[in-house]
């Protein structure tokens, strides 16, 4: 069982109430303690860092004081939505690089008797602590039921891939890390060109147009590279694009219809629980068309015995051959 | 410090013989010196306080490298009776030759004179002039107390076997082989793949001229391929190397072909009778087939086919060998063994290439997922008549011809996350396959560069053609290709988005097919080729030169040289001129004979070695010998090169390094720490 410090985040009781639900029904067979920080804040989402930087910064140290104060053997904070995640870890990484600012903030944490000692603690996502603490061997021991035949279009969004002020992930342009881990539960992943394109965030509340035309494309490529759901990590990405996909259709006269589930309630049907108890039901976007692709497999089957060194033969065709990707895509079921 | 507490080896504070006669000369080097070193200051200094110590001239000069500063030395040798001389100024890997030269030009031996860096080690890395002054002045005591231990040595000659050896079949390669056969002599041309020719081999065209890549090769590869003098082996690759410049002996495998090159006559039924089709990621770069056995190209030298052995059936299942069967000469040889070859060379030629940027590596540029995005050198198959398309050029698919086509400048190069440098070649690359696009297929062109880098003769004017002929440029790094249309127009496209910097707009070009213009990078094993000729690389895996512009063909290692790709990104004409300029080298040594080798080797003392043998197997030369006998340890002095690691590995002290024993290195330590200066304070304030 490995432990972390836990930080929610208001959606996870609220719009992601689908993600609480079935990122506990996964935790325990992957051996995820995940121990919920008392008396936790918001994190003060994406707008409250335009307006006045100390007050914001320290909203979110805030956090990561009571954090530190409650560490009990595990210094890893995570976070399963991206904005959180992204503002806990900048808030840590301001403090560290300017000293000064760090200092401020620690000012305005005194009023309460709090203090943060910057970079103490490693904020992390809950995707890579899944991917590289967890690890896809793991991952796969635990699918009882391969997701094979679903086609999903793996979504990052934009904020957990960038910064990344850890260096995580293997490209900030093009990760292949969620793909894989989507592949390590049977899936058929699509190549999803827009995988850490931006959703809109509040632009559905500033500027309609220019949310939907957004959220059209991410909805208009994954149809066209074959997806019968989109797969994210975050929930602004999920809201914008399950729950405003019917008005951006009225607003472009289009028919889309794109599901949009978090990664852990697939995770949580690879493993055998019923969709309705991973949060299955409550997308705007019904995702059961798409889930009933994959039928009732009752259990896992027989892992095919594994191929011997395949010789690379090539039949003579017209087309040019494309260039080998093997060692690029090692992880498959 | 009493003498009983003193480090064993430490001479004792003695009063200078009467023969000791230390000249000490400080260069300014113009101002790398002196704006940061009070030159005169030492120089004075030096006259009063290291006077005990037996200096009887201390003297600065503007440039003590130039004739007049060489002068001084040679005048106070001969009139002042100087017998020692340390030149505080650069590095010894810059004039050391230029002091010893001066002192021998006046009759002192010049292994007397010891060279001390106050420029690298000095003025050149210190901001505080009064700080850097004091330490000119400890540098400069340790050499004169290293000094005062030298011995007169003389340098030892070895004669330089005729051969050579050549690593690497490309066009640097080939140049400097046939270099050195046309002057007479005997060349190993060692190549690892069935067929010399090498990279430019699978070119089509040659900027900036675009004569036919294989038109000029091949008459150079046929020419090597007959030559009396050069002996090829190819398919082949260097297992070790031992001896010392002059007299290498080179271990060889030969790898099994599974032909038998005495009978085969290429005649090329084998490769059409055998049923396995391959994707031939070398030659044909991945577009294009071969089959299991092989030769690569059809101008291949030499002309016998390989088998592979990875996807022949016979080897894989045990049956087949339709090869066999059908070879009219009854060639093929399936029991056929590697063989082990020996050969004795006097010097040695590392040409041994590139490879290209692997472009996978850049997931946002698509390359390996989507279709028609290509390599340059996928590029140069498809627009080459022998490649597997005929020469036209067309989409993965073989059939279609793009109307549009983007080259991409600098792909994985000029970028901190993958190579830093500039792989100097892309930018005319990319303007060759603009125009051979054009030429072939009359689409649209468009060069996406950071800057356009062209300076070498034709080049510019080449670029200036490029823009006449409609090619359209745009300034900016492409930040992504992709296949998620916008819009209608984008639909079914590759679409790159970059930001045109002189418009100063973010643009998306809806294109039908994408060239890479990957960088270069040092071949996957280039440490460990580096490490088997006793030689190094740099940062990136580029081969060292022995210096980077006024030596830039020789290595640290003597005998050994470096011709093209192998030391940096370079074209076609600078690496033959490389290669050629290796041959000089080579041969002017060839024509003296024997060559002079620094005196500094260690030897051992038999009466303190204890035969431990500790020192037996470190010894990078293999110049340490054993004798059972005696139980004793002896080095062969022409092997030694004077590393040091066995006098330092000596646990009784039995190995000392001329030039470099315990006692000089010692003395110059108590020298740097000014303890000389303080015995001699000590010794005048208390009265004997």
């Amino acid at each position: 069982m490995s432990s972390y410090l836990y930080y929610p985040g208001c959606s996870m009781d609220s719009s992601a109430k689908s993600y609480r639900d079935s990122l506990d029904a996964i935790s325990g067979p992957l051996g995820l303690d995940l121990r919920e920080i008392d008396d936790w804040n918001c994190c003060g989402a994406t707008e409250y860092l335009g307006t006045s930087r100390t007050p914001a910064y320290a909203l979110i140290a805030r956090n990561l004081a009571i954090a530190e104060q409650q560490t009990d053997g595990s210094r890893t904070l995570v976070a399963p939505c991206s904005a959180c995640f992204l503002n806990l870890a900048k808030a840590d990484h301001a403090m560290v690089e300017s000293p000064a600012f760090g200092e401020q903030v620690n000012a305005a944490l005194a009023a309460g008797g709090l203090h943060y000692d910057a970079g103490s603690l490693k904020v992390r996502h809950l995707l890579d602590v899944i991917v590289h603490e967890i690890g896809l061997e793991a991952v796969k021991a635990q699918v009882t039921r391969p997701l094979k035949g679903l086609k999903l279009a793996p979504y990052m969004g934009c904020m957990v891939p960038r910064p990344d002020y850890d260096q995580r992930w293997e490209s900030h342009e093009y990760p292949r890390e969620f793909d894989r881990l989507l592949a390590a539960l049977g899936a058929d992943v699509v190549d999803f060109p827009l995988k850490t394109d931006c959703c809109g965030g509040h632009m559905t509340q500033i500027s309609p147009p220019t949310a939907f035309e957004m959220i059209r494309r991410l909805v208009d490529n994954a149809t066209r590279a074959g997806a019968d759901m989109m797969v994210t990590l975050c929930p602004m990405c999920q809201m914008n694009i399950d729950a405003f996909q019917g008005e951006m259709n009225h607003f472009f006269k289009t028919s889309y219809h794109m599901p949009i589930v978090f990664f852990t309630q697939v995770m949580g049907i690879a493993f055998g629980r019923e969709p309705s108890s991973v949060g299955f039901g409550r997308e705007l976007v019904d995702a059961h068309p798409a889930l009933n692709r994959i039928g009732r497999v009752e259990a896992k089957t027989d892992e095919e015995a594994p191929s011997h060194a395949r010789v690379p033969r090539a039949k003579k065709t017209q087309g040019l051959p494309m260039p080998s990707m093997a060692d690029y895509d090692e992880v498959k079921l | 410090m009493s003498a009983e507490e003193k480090v064993p080896g430490t001479p004792a504070p003695e009063t200078p013989a009467d023969d000791l006669r230390v000249g000490v000369y400080v260069c300014h080097c113009g101002s790398n010196i002196a704006g940061m070193v009070d030159v005169e200051g030492v120089r004075d200094w030096a006259a009063v306080n290291l006077k005990d110590r037996g200096v009887t001239v201390a003297q600065d000069y503007k440039f003590m490298c130039s004739s007049l500063g060489q002068e001084l030395i040679e005048k106070d040798i001969k009139e002042r009776g100087i017998n020692r001389v340390v030149v505080a100024a650069c590095s010894p890997h810059l004039h050391e030759k230029t002091f010893r030269t001066a002192c021998a030009n006046a009759g002192l031996n010049p292994y007397l004179c010891e060279l001390v860096s106050v420029r690298e080690q000095d003025s050149w890395v210190h901001t505080d002039r009064a700080a850097a002054t004091e330490k000119a002045k400890a540098i400069l005591s340790g050499g004169v107390e290293r000094v005062r231990h030298h011995e007169e040595l003389e340098p030892m000659r070895v004669p330089i076997h005729p051969a050579s050896l050549v690593v690497g079949g490309g066009i640097g390669g080939i140049s400097a082989a046939l270099e050195l056969a046309n002057a007479g002599y005997p060349v190993y041309l060692v190549e690892r793949t069935p067929s010399i020719g090498g990279h430019m081999a699978q070119f089509d065209k040659t900027y900036p001229t675009l004569d036919c890549s294989a038109c000029i090769l091949t008459p150079r590869m046929v020419e090597a391929g007959t030559h009396p003098n050069i002996t090829l082996l190819t398919y082949s690759e260097v297992e070790a190397v031992k001896g010392y410049v002059g007299n290498f002996t080179v271990t060889i495998r030969r790898k099994a072909r599974q032909v038998d090159e005495e009978t085969c006559t290429g005649c090329g039924v084998c490769w059409e009778k055998c049923p396995v089709n391959v994707i031939d990621t070398e030659f044909e770069a991945g577009i294009g087939y071969r089959k299991a056995v092989y030769v690569p190209f059809a101008q291949a030298v030499p002309k016998y086919p390989v088998i592979d052995k990875e996807t022949c059936t016979y080897y894989l299942k045990g049956t087949c060998r339709a090869c066999e069967k059908f070879c009219p000469p009854q060639s093929i040889r399936f029991d056929q063994e590697d063989e082990i070859l020996n050969v004795e060379v006097g010097n040695i030629v590392i040409a041994t290439g590139y490879q290209l940027f692997d472009s996978r590596r850049i997931p946002q540029y698509g390359y390996g997922r989507l279709p028609n995005v290509f390599t340059s050198m996928e590029f140069e198959r498809l627009s080459n008549a022998a490649g597997p398309t005929g020469g036209h050029i067309v989409l993965r698919d073989g059939v279609t011809e793009p109307k549009t086509v983007g080259i991409v400048h600098c792909v994985g190069s000029r970028d901190r996350n993958y190579n830093a440098y500039c792989s100097s070649i892309c930018c005319m690359q990319s303007l060759k396959v603009a125009h051979l696009v054009k030429e072939h297929t009359g689409a649209t062109v468009y060069n996406f560069y950071i800057d356009m880098r062209t300076p070498s003769k034709g080049y510019d004017e080449f670029y200036q053609r490029l823009m006449e002929e409609g090619t359209i440029f745009i300034r900016g790094k492409v930040a992504e290709i992709t296949q998620a249309a916008h819009s209608p127009e984008e639909e079914g496209k590759l679409i790159v988005q970059v930001e045109d910097t002189l418009a100063g707009a973010q643009v998306r070009i809806p294109l039908d097919m994408v060239v890479l213009s990957a960088g270069l990078e040092p071949q996957a094993d280039a440490k460990e080729v580096a490490q088997l000729f006793g030689i190094s690389c740099g940062f990136e895996g580029w081969m060292l030169e022995r210096h980077p512009k006024l030596d830039p063909v020789a290595t640290m290692t003597d005998g050994i040289f470096v011709a093209g790709c192998v030391q940096g990104p370079k074209d076609i004409p600078a690496t033959v001129a490389q290669g050629a300029a290796a041959s000089a080298r080579i041969l002017g040594r060839i024509q003296q004979g024997e060559m002079e080798l620094e005196p500094i080797r260690a030897s051992v003392d038999e009466e303190k070695c204890s035969g431990c043998r500790i020192c037996n197997n470190l010894c990078p030369f293999s110049a340490i010998i054993f004798h059972e006998d005696r139980m004793v340890t002896e080095i062969n002095p022409a092997l030694c090169q004077g590393c040091g690691t066995c006098v330092a590995a000596c646990p009784a002290g039995a190995i000392s390094g001329t030039g470099f024993s315990n006692e000089q290195i010692l003395s110059q330590i108590e020298g740097l720490l000014l303890r000389n200066i303080v015995n001699a304070a000590e010794r005048e304030a208390v009265p004997a």
